[in-house]
Formats: structure tokens, C-alpha cells, sequence
């Protein structure tokens, strides 16, 4: 088991531009994933944003609903123009009495590759294993995900399995 | 978090506070399933001190004991060690979810 990584493909049938502007372009991004940015992405430069429920999914935008108004930061790391575009964030940082600016930030990143039929798209998620150990003690009291991150310690450090 | 719960993360760190215990999860994570004789053959330690150790650890939910004929057979609790893919696998869901709405959203 990787313990530090997620990997996603997906196969999107629409143009390279069109994707690459779904990504880069922050309203576009928010759209989608749910969340309103106070600007644009500019690598380098962080950018503030509230979840909102997403439009493009009611269903989805339910299930939104009672994170509404969390606060997170991305810091974007890379916009290679149709390529590649990544950012730092907090993952799951949902709890919004919580201050998590202290912590290590995962690493986001979406690559966009050419396919017969459109774009392939990979999301990585990555450094999860950076989380400090002490960090992850924290969590497990504060909230029952943390549970879960300690036992993945537990798992990879004695029983030494990825 | 509820008082239960949080009684159960100090448990929990109790039982991985100590080299010994460390160890024995580590060979049981390894090996599987083994009795209290394989566990303390070697051993410096004698086989009630062990067994100390791994009654405070099945205390914290993390090994559990069964009887085979006269033997005791200690295991990891799997289940817990399952938990461990549930914070990934929950992250992982949300962004298949993500994707999912990224495609309908540039298909349309």
C-alpha cells in the first residue's frame, strides 16, 4: 500500500484548450469542484477560497452543503500551459475551527496527456507520508480521521507494508 | 469526539509506547497469527512479561487472543490495520467524485 500518493486517470473527450481551462482558470475550477476563489491562479501566488456546493452535481452540492463556508488556501506551484498545472494545499481540512497553516501541504497535481479520443488526464496527490508522526497523534484526538492516519502509521512503520 | 473514543486513543498510545510492544506488533504484522510459545522462544523476556505486554495491547484494540487446544494464538486486529486505507481511500473518493463533475462540466 502507497501510503503517500493517490493516482487518478480519467479520459475527458473535450478539446486540450478546454480542459487546460477548466483547470488553470479559477472560476472555471471552482465551478466544478465547488469553491470560490478570491482570484485567479498565478504560479507562485497563493489564492484564498470559501467551498461553496458545487452546480455541477446537485447531489453532490447536498453533500457539500455542511462544509459550506471553509475557508482553504492553495499555493499554486506550476502552470505549464496545457501540460501541467499544480498545487499545495491542506487535504481534508474541512474542520473549520481548525488552523492548519502549521502543517505540511500535500502536493496536487494534474497532468494532461494527449489520447485518441480526447485528453487523458492524471491527478496525483502526494505527501501524505510527511505528515509528522506527532501531527498525526493530534488529529487522531481531534477528530476520528485521525484515527485512521495513525493506524496507516502503525501499518507502514512496524508492520513495514506500502 | 466522544469521552469513549478519546479513551481509546490513550489506550492506543499507551500500547505503542514501548519498544517490547513495538516489536511484538511488528513480528505479528510479519509472521501472522502466532502462539505465545513461537512469540517468546528467544525471547529475554520471560512469557508472563509478554504477555503483559500483549494483554495492554489487546486492551487498545490492536491485537486480539484466541485459543488453539491449550495454546493462546495472538493476531493483529486486522480490521484496524483496514482503518488505515480509509483516510486515503476517503480523499481518493473525493476526488474520483471531482473528476467526475470536471468531466461532465468540459464534455457538456
Amino acid at each position: 500500500m502507497n501510503t503517500d500518493c493517490i493516482e487518478k486517470k480519467i479520459l475527458l473527450r473535450a478539446p486540450r484548450e478546454r480542459v487546460w481551462r477548466a483547470l488553470s482558470d479559477s472560476s472555471e475550477f471552482g465551478t466544478w469542484f465547488g469553491v470560490k476563489f478570491d482570484g485567479p491562479f498565478a504560479a507562485g501566488q497563493s489564492v484564498r477560497g470559501v467551498l461553496v456546493p458545487t452546480t455541477v452535481d446537485p447531489e453532490v452540492g447536498k453533500l457539500q452543503e455542511p462544509h459550506s463556508g471553509t475557508v482553504f488556501e492553495l499555493k499554486i506551484e506550476t502552470m505549464e500551459p496545457e501540460q501541467l498545472f499544480a498545487f499545495r494545499w491542506h487535504p481534508y481540512a474541512l474542520d473549520a475551527a481548525k488552523d492548519y497553516s502549521a502543517e505540511p501541504m500535500t502536493l496536487v497535481a494534474f497532468h494532461l496527456e494527449a489520447a485518441a479520443e480526447g485528453i487523458l488526464l492524471t491527478l496525483t496527490e502526494c505527501g501524505f507520508d510527511q505528515i509528522p508522526l506527532e501531527r498525526r497523534a493530534q488529529a487522531f484526538s481531534a477528530n476520528e480521521g485521525g484515527w485512521t492516519i495513525m493506524v496507516g502509521v502503525i501499518e507502514k512503520y512496524v508492520c513495514g507494508t506500502e | 469526539m466522544s469521552a469513549a473514543r478519546s479513551e481509546t486513543a490513550a489506550h492506543l498510545f499507551a500500547a505503542l509506547g514501548d519498544a517490547t510492544r513495538l516489536r511484538l506488533v511488528g513480528r505479528l504484522c510479519e509472521k501472522g497469527p502466532m502462539s505465545i510459545t513461537h512469540l517468546t522462544a528467544g525471547a529475554k523476556m520471560s512469557r508472563q512479561a509478554i504477555t503483559k505486554h500483549l494483554r495492554v495491547m489487546e486492551g487498545s484494540g490492536l491485537v486480539h487472543c484466541t485459543r488453539r487446544g491449550r495454546e493462546s494464538v495472538w493476531q493483529v486486529e486486522q480490521r484496524r490495520l483496514d482503518d488505515a486505507r480509509r483516510y486515503l481511500d476517503t480523499i481518493s473518493k473525493q476526488w474520483d467524485a471531482a473528476l467526475l463533475r470536471l468531466q461532465s462540466f468540459v464534455e457538456k
